[in-house]
Order: structure tokens, then C-alpha cells, then sequence
């Protein structure tokens, strides 16, 4: 609703930033695609040659592909489910009368904002170490033998790792959207007889729906690509237990300096955010409207 | 009308909560006080929370060992430096987004969304290549552009949100009232959305300092922003408790007090004003 | 001077035609009001005068100039918003001198222009004040203070009443009513509350989809209306509608009573019916009669008619007072 001059003017504002994100994206990932088919080792310069589907088929069929897929999943999923779980819980707790609310929520908050490099080699050193890390001594009191955490169950402590980092970005937000429910609602449910459960899944859950779309969202977009916590705590390993796909790429090419190889890798990654992009795109593209 | 609250309802879901927060929060915590503890009071059996010999030798030693300045330099010209950069392109695009809206503004937001999608790992290997052969690794001004690329989407988004709560019909009346487009935009719509690109700012910086992929992958020493300069204590330096926490410490602090400032924000700047 | 003129004045939005082609001619210190149904296109036709939008094809002139392609601020226009669109972060004076500040017009002129308008709306005592301390009535003053310190050739108002509460309504529109005898300076008035164009207008433009329905005077409208639409939009409440054989008898495809405009009676008399609901107002009895044809009607009784809920009507329409339509609508 305007005039044509305007419009004129806010097409070419709009231009530069489309044109940059544009540019961010299509360079590079043609980039990726034609090394993808090349013989492309940074150690043997000069020796690049085309060689079709061969990197593709490598890549395809290294187990260590699969358990990097499979890891992958394995903590978006996991990550996800304690979160939005746990949010779910810790929102509804922070909901009710206490005192020092504001505190509470400070504390609760925390994490979120420390930088994924430092929360991981805290929990690596200062609480998983087997030797002098708190959960060793904690396992020493009871008389347990204490568990080498990132060696015997990598992925599980990665998850963990990661929960911690996000079950407060998740609370926060569930927190506030619980807060906006309209409290005659709730009432007028009461009056209508209905309990506690059937408050929460008739009233609740409904209106939380948008906010966990969201949360599942924009946890989603930064959990595909988890790297800074699997690089200083166990590198990927022991073998490829932790590593995911981010990170196989990643040691393909700065690592093993394979170009073509994690070129090839780099593609996949890209259509399987692809095929969870569009899920996650229609999910909210309805929700958000 | 809000509802009297037994005593005992109210005594438990405090204590629950105080407890699960302190348990949340315990990590931190942990981290802060060894930063003050000496080694060997840092890996104690059993740990010591509070009765020991509170000391600064860490910090100086961290300090002493490596630059740990010049890296918080780079944090904070690297973090505020691509939102910066990111706000000046995305101001003039959110503002024509909100208030002149075109039939496929809806689904260039989506586009620009989705591009956040894109896995880091299906470009790391071309930038990684553009970077050494134009010299651009582990120099500042490089590794600021790619952040501000990457947080480009979530920034206009953000004004975007912020400024289609403006209303319309106000900057008409500013257009009745005379005032041109420059003068509409500095005497009405910035003063109305300087909160709201506040809080971009704020939420920007923190994301991008907090960044630990193209930061790890793009900076070695000279332009390390912190996140770098924390991975490096990965071995062997991690295992000096004391010293890793009060690495760690300096590192985090800074930016979870701004965070704790911006949380109200944080919500509705992370979920698109789809949560309020 | 303030006389505006719309020639041929065409509105389409992509293939979407909203205005197919207005003439209208608005005389210096007229005070007129578009009204019609939401949707009829009032809003816009009053924003393309303001030049907030484009218009597709055709002219418009103030006062004798063309002004088609010039820029708001270039119309000497002042306009009156739905949401008063008030800078929230400005006081009441500033929000009142922006106009003049953009002007440039220097700061001793613009507190005395400030100061006169504050005194002819009651605003003196908040002009420090931020829009968000003043009550509803408040900021739609300010609004209209922005508007009058320009001294503009014309006003525009944009639903200016919709968001206040009833009781508030009723003293605004008197004072903006007030405010023309005072300023006799020309207003543009769009409304869909058809009260309000009723007792503010010198002339009324009746809209619907975009289409001019009638011009004219208050009385004329509800006198003579050109055909069925605008007469069941003037007037309160509506004019109702017979169909069939009463109105066949009198040479008509239909024709229109207003609710004052029954005899009625116990007893006997032309249509016969059911009382449904009766509102007993004490000045006024309002029936909602069932005919017995199976038509609904509102009647109105001046003072108190002792009728109730199940009772047996008849309705006898006031000779003279019947309006006729054709099969297309238009008055016979």
C-alpha cells in the first residue's frame, strides 16, 4: 500500500542483503559440488582430475559415513527430546508462585550464553575426567568405580554436553509463552471441571504448540551442524563413536586434506538439511502465519 | 485476581526451583570458584567449594602464558564488528520488508531463513581454499564478514519483527506532516525502533561470540577470538583446572552479564516474535 | 480555500479494481463524510486525496491545481488517523509542532501556534505529557491539534471515532462538529457509522464497491434516497423491506418503511403479526414483529405502546411514507 516511488526504493533496499546471502550461498556451494567430482588432495597439488561419482560412492560407502549420519541424528534427536522435554517441565515449575523468581531465572538461563568451547572442556576436564573430575570423586564416595564418561559413552556425554547448553534457551522460551496463556481460560476450565492433566493437555500443551515448533526449530538449525563440542572433547572418537557430520566433513578435509572426498561429504550434508529444512520450513510456515 | 497460595505449595516449588536452578547453574559456578583456587586445590579429593586459599595467580598466569587481551579484542571487534556490518544491510532490507511488503516478501524472509540452514561442513572446504589463497585466514576483517554473513538472516528477521510492530499509519502521518523520507527516518522510525535494534545488536553480538565453528576452523592465533584461544587449552593446559577456569572465566563473563541483561529479548529476538 | 475535485479518479490494486471511476466535487468549508459498508472503499478513495497512495488513472485538484502526482505533504492536506498515529516518543508538543518543525518554521511561532491549539482543544495541561499517559479522548485531540496547527486548506479524518467508547464518541463528534463552525476550514470525513454521517454532514457520499451510491444533504438521503441501498443504510434503525404482494399491490418489486413510519394497533389494520421481542425505552417502544407472511420487522412507537412477547400486531404503513423500488433496486 503505497506509492510507486516507495516501492522503487524498498526493491532496491531489500537488493543488497538478498544479493550478499545469495552470493554467501551459490559461490561456495558450487564451489563444493565441483570439487565433490574431482581427485582433489591439498597434499598433491596440481593433480586434480575429474572423476565423476567416485568421491560420492567413497564417501557412501565408508561405515564411517553412516555412524556420522546415524550421530548426527542421533543428537539432534536426542538434544531435542531432553530439551523440549525438560523445558517443558522446568517452564510449568518457574510458573508457579516461588520466591526470587527473577534469580531463579538468571540461573536457569545461564549456559546458553557460554561459548560452546568453554562448556565442553569444563565438563571434559572438571566433571568427566575419570581421575579428578567431580563425577569420579561423586562415584568414589559411593563406593562406585568411576566411569571415563567421553571414552565408554561419547555420543551419550556429547548429548549431554549439548542438553545443558540448550534445556535453558528452551525453558526460557516455553517460560514465556506459558506465562501469555490466558488465565480465564484456565479458569473457565476449572469451572468446567476439568483436572489438572486435562488442563495440561486440553489448554497447555495446545498453546505451548507454536513455541515448541519454534524451539524445535532454531534448535534444529544449530544442532545439525554440533562441531566445537565434538572437536575439544573427544575429536570424534574413540573411532567415529561422536563423530557426526559436520565433523567427518571436516576431518576429510583439514585433517586428511581430501578435498574432493569432504567435498563430496559437504553435499550430503547439505541435501539432508535439505530434506530437514523442508519439514521444518512447512512446520512453520503454518505456525507462524 | 490472583489466587492465595498455600504455604506449604508455595515452600516446595521454591525449594524445587532453587534447586534445579543451582544444579543448572552449578557448572558456572564450579568454573568461577576454581578459577580462584591453586591447582592443587582446583583437583582436591574431596572437592573444596568454598574453604580454600582464594588467589589471582590464574588470572596472571593465563594473562602471561598467552595474550588472553589480544584475543578479548579480537571477541569483541570480530562479535560487535559483523553485527555491525550485518545491521547496515539489514536495516534498509527489514525496513522495506515491514512497511512495504510485496507479494513474495513472505517467502524471501523463508528464503533468507533457510539459508541459515545450509550445513557450515557444504562451504567449509571452498572458503577455507578462498581464505588461504586471498590471505584472508586468521585475519579479523575475514572472519568478521563470515560471521556477519552467517547472522545476516537472524538480524533481519529480528528488525524485521521489530519494526512491522510500528504502525503504518505513523509514518503516513509523518508523510502528511512534511516530512521527507530522510526526515521520517531519523525523527520518527529510528527513535521507534532503537529498542528494537538494540536488542538486535545485543543478541547479535552474543551469537557471534559465542560462534565456534568458522571462528575454530577460519582463525589460528593473530585474529583468535576467544573461542579459539579456550579450544587450545584443550590438551594439555586443560588439565591445570585453575588455570583453564580462569581462561574460561574471562571468556564467558563478559558476555553472560550482557546476556542476563537482554534475556527479556532473547525470547522474542530468537523466536521471530513468533513468542513474546 | 480548500475546494477538492476527483476526476474520473480510478484505484485498482493489481488486477483488483477497488475504485472504478469517482467524480466528485467537495466546495470550500464543506464538511462531508463518505460512508458505506466496510470494504466499500471510502478509506482508500480518502488516501488517494492525501496522496498515500497512487491513484491508476484520473485527476484530482485542490483548489483548481492538480495535485495528481504531487507528494502528501505538498497538498496542504492535514489528516486525522484511525489509530491517531501520534509519535510515541514525543510529547504532546512536539507531536503537535512536528508538522511545523518540518516546515521550518521558527521555534516563537511554533510555540504560539502550539499554545493556540492546545487552548481550543483543553490540552494546555498535557503538553509534556507522552501520548501513552493520555486517555483515548486525549490523543484523539492531539491528533486533531497536530492537524490544526498547520492551518490546512482541508482536513481528512480516518474513522476518527472508532476506537473511543460510546459515550466518548458522542462528545467528539460534537466537538469536531463544533470545531468546523469554528475553523469553517473544509473536512473530509470517513465513517461507516452512518449516525455519525448523519448528524456531522453538510453532504454525504454514500459508497459501495467503490461506486458513488448518492450525494447529498443528510435530509435528501433520508428523504429521497436514489435507490434501496442507500436507503436501508440511513437511517436508524434500518428501513425495513417488504417483498411479494404488498408490495406488487403498490405497483413496486418492493417497498420500504422506515421503523417510525407503522400505525400500529391491536385490533386491525393492513399486516397482520407477532410481537417477538419488545424494547420498552420509555421515549421510545421498539417491536421486532413477526409478519405473518414470515417477513421480519422493527417497528417503532413514540412513547409507550403496552404490547409483550406472543401478542397479536397489526401494522399499517403512514401514507406518503412508503418508499418504492423497482426490480433492480432503484427508487420508483
Amino acid at each position: 500500500m503505497a506509492t510507486r516511488h516507495q516501492k522503487t526504493l524498498a526493491r532496491f533496499m531489500v537488493a543488497p542483503s538478498v544479493l550478499l546471502l545469495l552470493g554467501w550461498m551459490i559461490v561456495p556451494l558450487a564451489m563444493t559440488l565441483w570439487f565433490s567430482f574431482q581427485s582433489y588432495n591439498l597434499l598433491s597439488p596440481g593433480m586434480e582430475q575429474f572423476i565423476g561419482w567416485t568421491n560420492y560412492k567413497y564417501f557412501l560407502s565408508d561405515p564411517a559415513f553412516w555412524q556420522a549420519m546415524t550421530n548426527t541424528l542421533l543428537i539432534v534427536i536426542g538434544v531435542l527430546v531432553i530439551t523440549v522435554g525438560g523445558g517443558i517441565l522446568l517452564a510449568l515449575l518457574l510458573d508457579q508462585p516461588i520466591m526470587g523468581q527473577g534469580v531463579v531465572r538468571i540461573l536457569m538461563i545461564a549456559p546458553f550464553f557460554i561459548m560452546p568451547t568453554v562448556s565442553a572442556l569444563v565438563w571434559k576436564n572438571m566433571f568427566m575426567n575419570p581421575v579428578n573430575g567431580l563425577f569420579a570423586w561423586v562415584a568414589k564416595a559411593v563406593g562406585a568405580q568411576p566411569v571415563d564418561f567421553l571414552a565408554q559413552y561419547p555420543l551419550m556425554s556429547i548429548i549431554g554436553i549439548v542438553a545443558w547448553q540448550w534445556l535453558p534457551f528452551a525453558t526460557l522460551i516455553l517460560l514465556t509463552a506459558l506465562q501469555s496463556l490466558d488465565s480465564e481460560q484456565m479458569e473457565a476450565a476449572e469451572m468446567d471441571g476439568a483436572s489438572a492433566w486435562a488442563k495440561f493437555t486440553h489448554l497447555v500443551l495446545p498453546h505451548l504448540s507454536r513455541a515448541i515448533t519454534v524451539v524445535i526449530l532454531i534448535e534444529t538449525i544449530f544442532l545439525l551442524s554440533v562441531f566445537a563440542e565434538i572437536l575439544v572433547t573427544t575429536n570424534g572418537g574413540p573411532g567415529y563413536a561422536s563423530t557426526n557430520l559436520t565433523y567427518l566433513v571436516y576431518s576429510q578435509a583439514l585433517l586428511q586434506y581430501d578435498v574432493g572426498g569432504a567435498s563430496a561429504g559437504g553435499i550430503i550434508a547439505v541435501i539432508l538439511a535439505n530434506i530437514v529444512a523442508i519439514f521444518l520450513m512447512r512446520m512453520i510456515g503454518k505456525t507462524l502465519e | 485476581m490472583a489466587r492465595k497460595v498455600s504455604d506449604t505449595r508455595r515452600w516446595t516449588f521454591t525449594i524445587l526451583a532453587w534447586g534445579v536452578a543451582l544444579a543448572i547453574f552449578f557448572p558456572i559456578l564450579w568454573t568461577i570458584l576454581t578459577s580462584f583456587k591453586s591447582e592443587a586445590d582446583a583437583i582436591a579429593s574431596p572437592p573444596k567449594f568454598l574453604f580454600f586459599n582464594w588467589t589471582l595467580e590464574n588470572y596472571a598466569e593465563v594473562q602471561s602464558r598467552s595474550p588472553y587481551f589480544r584475543h578479548f579484542l579480537n571477541s569483541v571487534i570480530i562479535s560487535v564488528g559483523s553485527t555491525l556490518l550485518g545491521l547496515l544491510f539489514a536495516i534498509p532490507a527489514a525496513w522495506s520488508m515491514a512497511f512495504q511488503p510485496a507479494k513474495r516478501t513472505k517467502d524471501l524472509l523463508m528464503w533468507m531463513l533457510s539459508t541459515k540452514m545450509m550445513p557450515a561442513a557444504g562451504v567449509l572446504i571452498p572458503m577455507y581454499l578462498l581464505f588461504r589463497s586471498s590471505g584472508l585466514l586468521d585475519t579479523r576483517i575475514g572472519i568478521t564478514v563470515v560471521l556477519m554473513l552467517i547472522n545476516l538472516p537472524i538480524i533481519t528477521w529480528m528488525l524485521y519483527t521489530y519494526f512491522r510492530e510500528i504502525p503504518g499509519e505513523i509514518l503516513e502521518a509523518a508523510r502528511m506532516d512534511g516530512a521527507s523520507l530522510g526526515k521520517e527516518i531519523l525523527y520518527v522510525l529510528t527513535p521507534m525502533a532503537v529498542p528494537g535494534i538494540a536488542s538486535t545488536l545485543l543478541l547479535n553480538v552474543i551469537l557471534a561470540w559465542n560462534e565456534a565453528f568458522w571462528t575454530l576452523n577460519l582463525t589460528t592465533s593473530k585474529a583468535a577470538p576467544l573461542t579459539t584461544f579456550i579450544a587450545s587449552y584443550s590438551s594439555p593446559e586443560g588439565l591445570f583446572y585453575a588455570k583453564l577456569s580462569a581462561a574460561s572465566t574471562m571468556a564467558i563473563a563478559p558476555i553472560l552479564i550482557l546476556g542476563w541483561f537482554s534475556q527479556k529479548q532473547l525470547v522474542r529476538g530468537l523466536t521471530f516474535g513468533a513468542v513474546k | 480555500m480548500g475546494s477538492i475535485t476527483l476526476k474520473q479518479v480510478r484505484k485498482a490494486f493489481g488486477e483488483v479494481e477497488v475504485i472504478p471511476g469517482v467524480d466528485l466535487q467537495i466546495n470550500d468549508g464543506e464538511f462531508v463524510v463518505f460512508v458505506g459498508p466496510s470494504g466499500c472503499g471510502k478509506s482508500t478513495l480518502l488516501r488517494l486525496i492525501a496522496g498515500l497512495e497512487d491513484v491508476t488513472s484520473g485527476q484530482i485538484l485542490i483548489d483548481g491545481q492538480d495535485v495528481t502526482h504531487a507528494a502528501p505533504a505538498k497538498r496542504k492536506l492535514a489528516m486525522v488517523f484511525q489509530s491517531y498515529a501520534l509519535y510515541p516518543h514525543m510529547s504532546v508538543r512536539k507531536n503537535i509542532a512536528f508538522p511545523l518543525k518540518m516546515a521550518g518554521m521558527d521555534a516563537a511561532e511554533q510555540d504560539r501556534r502550539v499554545g493556540h491549539a492546545a487552548g481550543i482543544l483543553n490540552l494546555t495541561d498535557y503538553l509534556e505529557r507522552r501520548p501513552g499517559q493520555l486517555s483515548g479522548g486525549q490523543r484523539q485531540r492531539v491528533a486533531i491539534g497536530r492537524a490544526i496547527v498547520r492551518e490546512p486548506s482541508a482536513f481528512l479524518f480516518d474513522e476518527p471515532l472508532s476506537n473511543l467508547d460510546a459515550a466518548l464518541r458522542v462528545n467528539m463528534r460534537v466537538e469536531i462538529s463544533e470545531l468546523h463552525k469554528k475553523l469553517a476550514t473544509t473536512m473530509v470525513y470517513v465513517t461507516h457509522d452512518q449516525v455519525e454521517a448523519m448528524t456531522m454532514a453538510d453532504k454525504i457520499v454514500v459508497l459501495r464497491a467503490g461506486r458513488v451510491e448518492q450525494v447529498g444533504s443528510p435530509l435528501e438521503l433520508y428523504r429521497n434516497p436514489a435507490n434501496r441501498f442507500v436507503a436501508g443504510f440511513i437511517g436508524s434503525p434500518n428501513m425495513n423491506f417488504l417483498e411479494g404482494e404488498v408490495a406488487s399491490r403498490m405497483g413496486a418489486h418492493a417497498i420500504g418503511v422506515r421503523p417510525g413510519h407503522f400505525r400500529m394497533s391491536t385490533s386491525d389494520g393492513l399486516l397482520p403479526g407477532t410481537v417477538g421481542v419488545a424494547e420498552h425505552l420509555g421515549s421510545d417502544t421498539f417491536l421486532h414483529v413477526d409478519l405473518d407472511g414470515g417477513t421480519h420487522v422493527i417497528a417503532r412507537a413514540e412513547g409507550e405502546f403496552p404490547v409483550h412477547h406472543g401478542d397479536r400486531i397489526w401494522l399499517t404503513p403512514q401514507e406518503g411514507r412508503i418508499y418504492r423500488f423497482n426490480d433492480k433496486g432503484l427508487s420508483l
